[in-house]
C-alpha cells in the first residue's frame, strides 16, 4: 500500500517518454521562449537601461538573466497545470475504474501524478538553465562550485514545491471535470493572471496597489524570489530596481509555497473523495 | 478494528433491498440476494436490466443509495477499503491504456494490487499463455484486435486471486473457442476458492458456468435458482403443438395429469410436462384424435435457459425486437 504512488508514477513516466512528439516539444518549447522572447526583450530593455546609472558596489544583471527565472517559473506553471490532464483522460476512457476499484489508497493517485509532474518540471528546468547560460543568462556568475550545487538544489526545491501546488490543483480540477476542453479552458483562464500578476517579466513595485498586493502573494512571485536568490544572488540590480533578498525573505517565500501546496492538496483530496467514476 | 468482518457478515456477497436511481430512473429496484463463499453466481438479464449498476455498487465505484450490501464480509459503505482489498474486477467495456504494452498492462495491475515481483512474473507468464498473447507481450494494446483486448482484460482480472471476483459480461465479443477456454479457466480459479459473481446476457454462459442464477430485468430479480432448478420449474419437457383447433385442444390437455402449464403462442401452444415428454406424447395425440382435432406440428425439447428466461421475463434476451420471435420460443435443434 505504501508504494502505490510509485506505480502511478511508473505508468505516467512510461507515457511521458513514449509520446516522442510531446516529449520533444515540451522540452523545446521553453528553450524557444527563452531564445526568441528573451533575446528580443533583453535587447530592447538593455538598450533602454543603458543610460541608467548603476550605484557603486551593486551587481547589475541584464534582462535575459532577470527573465530567465521567469521562464523557468512559467514552464513549471504550464507543465504542472496540465499535469493533471491524464486523470481526466483516464476517467473518460474508463481506465480510472481499474485504479479506483483496486485496494490502492486514492491519495496515491494524487501523489503519483504529482511526483511525475515534478520530475518533468525538473528535467525542463535543467534544460532551460543550461540553454539560458549558453545564450548568455548570467546564472551562478561568480559562484564557487559548492555555491553552484547549492544554487541548483535551491532552485529545484522551489520548483518542486511550486510544481506540487499546481499539480494538486490540476488533479483536483481534472477529476471534477467531464471534458478535456473544459479543463483546457479553466487552465488557460488561470494561467493568464498567475503569470502576468507576478514578477516573472518585470518588477511588481510600480503596479497599482491592488495588483501589487495580489502579485506579492502570488505563488509564482514567491517561487521566482527563490530562483533569483539561488541563481543570481541576494543582492542585484535589474531593470533599474535594486533587489535585496534576506534569508528570512526566502524562507518566508518557501513557507508560502508550502502553504499553497498544502491547500491545493486538500482541494485535490476533497475532489477525489467526491469523485464518482463508473 | 476496521479489518474484522461485521457481525453477521459472511465471506460471499450479501445484498438486502438494494435500490439505486439515476434521477427519476430506478436502475436497481429493491434487490436482495446472497452469494455463498466459493460459489459461481450469475446475474442473467438483458442490457439495461441493472446488472452493471449493481456490480458498480458492490465494487464500491458507486456509493450505495438505499439498502445494504456486503462483500467478503465487509460492508461496502462502512469498509470500502477492505472490500477493494478482497475483490477483483473485469469490466464490461474495454478499459485498456492504448499506449501501454500488454506486459505493462498486467505489470501495472499486479503492482496496483501489491503483488510481489516473483508472483507478478509467474502470473503474467501463466496468463499470457492462457489467453495466447505471449507473442504480443511487447505490443501496445492499440494494435491488438478486439478479441485480443478482451482476452487481455480477462487475464488482468485474473492476475490477483481475490476472495470475490466480479466479471461484468466476461466473454462479450469472444469467439466460441476462446469463450470455452475462459470458462474452464474461470472454473479453475473458482476451484481454488474464489467466489465469482458474473453478469451475462448469454444463456449458455450462465447455464454452464454458474452454480446459481438470478434472472434480472428492469432492476428486479425475477427468480433465483440453480440452472437445473430453474429449468425444472418449466417441467421436464416442453411440447410445442399446432392443431386445427388450439382453444379446444388446450381445454382438453389441461386435464391431463402430467401437464403442468400451457402457454398460448401465435400459431400453436406449448405444454410444460412433468414427465418424460416421449412418454406423454402418445397420450396427448390420442386425446386430441378422440376429439377429432388434427395435429399439424409437434416439437419436443428439454427446457433451456432461453426458455426459462423467456418464461419469466416475457421476452427474448437477444437484441431482436420484442414480439418478433414470440413467447417461449422453441427452435428446431434446440439452442
Amino acid at each position: 500500500m505504501t508504494y502505490g504512488f510509485a506505480t502511478i508514477y511508473w505508468r505516467d513516466m512510461i507515457r511521458f517518454v513514449r509520446f516522442k512528439t510531446l516529449l520533444f516539444s515540451s522540452l523545446l518549447q521553453p528553450a524557444l521562449w527563452l531564445a526568441f522572447f528573451g533575446i528580443a526583450m533583453s535587447s530592447s530593455f538593455d538598450r533602454l537601461m543603458a543610460g541608467v546609472p548603476v550605484p557603486p558596489g551593486v551587481h547589475a544583471v541584464g534582462y535575459l538573466t532577470f527573465m530567465a527565472a521567469g521562464i523557468i517559473a512559467m514552464t513549471t506553471l504550464f507543465t504542472s497545470l496540465f499535469g493533471g490532464i491524464v486523470i481526466l483522460f483516464d476517467k473518460n476512457w474508463g481506465l480510472m475504474r481499474e485504479i479506483l476499484a483496486s485496494p490502492m489508497n486514492r491519495n496515491h493517485i494524487i501523489f503519483g501524478i504529482a511526483l511525475s509532474g515534478v520530475t518533468k518540471s525538473f528535467i525542463q528546468v535543467i534544460i532551460i538553465m543550461a540553454f539560458g547560460i549558453l545564450i548568455g543568462a548570467a546564472f551562478f556568475a561568480g559562484f564557487g562550485a559548492m555555491q553552484v550545487v547549492l544554487g541548483v538544489l535551491g532552485i529545484l526545491a522551489f520548483v518542486g514545491i511550486f510544481a506540487l501546488g499546481f499539480l494538486f490543483l490540476s488533479a483536483g480540477i481534472a477529476v471534477s471535470m467531464e471534458s478535456p476542453e473544459g479543463l483546457q479552458g479553466i487552465i488557460t483562464l488561470l494561467t493568464m493572471p498567475i503569470f502576468f500578476a507576478s514578477n516573472a517579466l518585470y518588477p511588481v513595485d510600480s503596479f497599482p496597489e491592488f495588483l501589487k498586493v495580489l502579485s506579492i502573494y502570488n505563488p509564482m512571485t514567491l517561487m521566482i524570489n527563490g530562483i533569483r536568490y539561488f541563481a543570481i544572488g541576494p543582492d542585484f540590480l535589474a531593470l533599474g530596481k535594486h533587489y535585496v533578498y534576506t534569508t528570512s525573505d526566502i524562507a518566508l517565500s518557501f513557507f508560502g509555497l508550502i502553504c499553497f501546496a498544502a491547500i491545493t492538496f486538500w482541494f485535490a483530496w476533497w475532489r477525489f473523495k467526491k469523485a464518482v467514476v463508473t | 478494528m476496521a479489518g474484522i468482518p461485521a457481525p453477521g457478515g459472511h465471506p460471499g456477497i450479501e445484498v438486502k433491498n438494494l435500490e439505486h436511481s439515476y434521477g427519476d430512473f430506478k436502475a436497481v429496484d429493491g434487490i436482495s440476494f446472497s452469494v455463498k463463499e466459493g460459489e459461481i453466481f450469475s446475474f442473467l438479464g438483458p442490457n439495461g436490466a441493472g446488472k452493471s449498476t449493481a456490480i458498480n455498487i458492490l465494487i464500491t465505484l458507486l456509493s450505495l443509495q438505499k439498502g445494504e450490501a456486503s462483500v467478503a464480509g465487509f460492508d461496502v459503505t462502512k469498509d470500502p477499503q477492505k472490500v477493494r482489498e478482497s475483490i477483483g474486477v473485469v469490466f464490461q467495456d474495454i478499459t485498456l491504456d492504448r499506449d501501454m504494452t500488454v506486459w505493462e498492462i498486467l505489470e501495472f495491475h499486479g503492482r496496483l494490487y501489491n503483488m510481489s515481483r516473483e508472483e507478478r512474473k509467474k502470473r503474467i507468464d501463466e496468463l499470457l499463455r492462457l489467453v495466447q498473447l505471449e507473442a504480443k507481450k511487447d505490443e501496445r494494446t492499440k494494435n491488438l484486435s478486439g478479441g485480443m483486448k478482451r482476452r487481455l482484460e480477462i487475464a488482468r482480472g485474473l492476475m490477483t486471486r481475490p476472495k470475490v471476483l466480479f466479471l461484468d459480461e466476461p466473454t462479450l465479443g469472444l469467439d466460441p473457442q476462446t469463450r470455452m477456454r475462459m470458462w474452464d479457466y474461470i472454473k479453475g480459479v473458482n476451484n481454488e476458492g474464489t467466489t465469482i459473481f458474473l453478469t451475462t446476457h448469454y444463456m449458455d454462459e450462465a447455464d454452464r458456468l454458474s452454480d446459481r442464477i438470478s434472472i434480472i430485468d428492469h432492476g428486479k430479480i425475477i427468480i433465483t435458482g440453480t440452472s437445473y432448478g430453474l429449468k425444472n420449474t418449466l417441467g421436464q419437457d416442453l411440447i410445442y403443438l399446432e392443431t386445427s383447433d388450439n382453444e379446444a385442444a388446450i381445454r382438453i390437455l389441461q386435464g391431463l395429469y402430467s401437464v403442468r402449464d400451457i402457454k398460448s403462442k401465435t400459431k400453436g401452444f406449448v405444454l410444460m410436462v412433468n414427465e418424460d415428454g416421449t412418454k406423454v406424447l402418445p397420450a396427448i395425440i390420442d386425446a386430441l384424435r378422440d376429439r377429432r382435432i388434427e395435429l399439424s406440428t409437434i416439437n419436443l425439447k428439454k427446457p433451456s435457459m432461453d426458455d426459462v428466461f423467456v418464461f419469466y421475463t416475457g421476452k427474448e434476451l437477444r437484441d431482436e425486437p420484442e414480439g418478433k420471435t414470440g413467447y417461449l420460443t422453441l427452435r428446431p435443434g434446440g439452442h
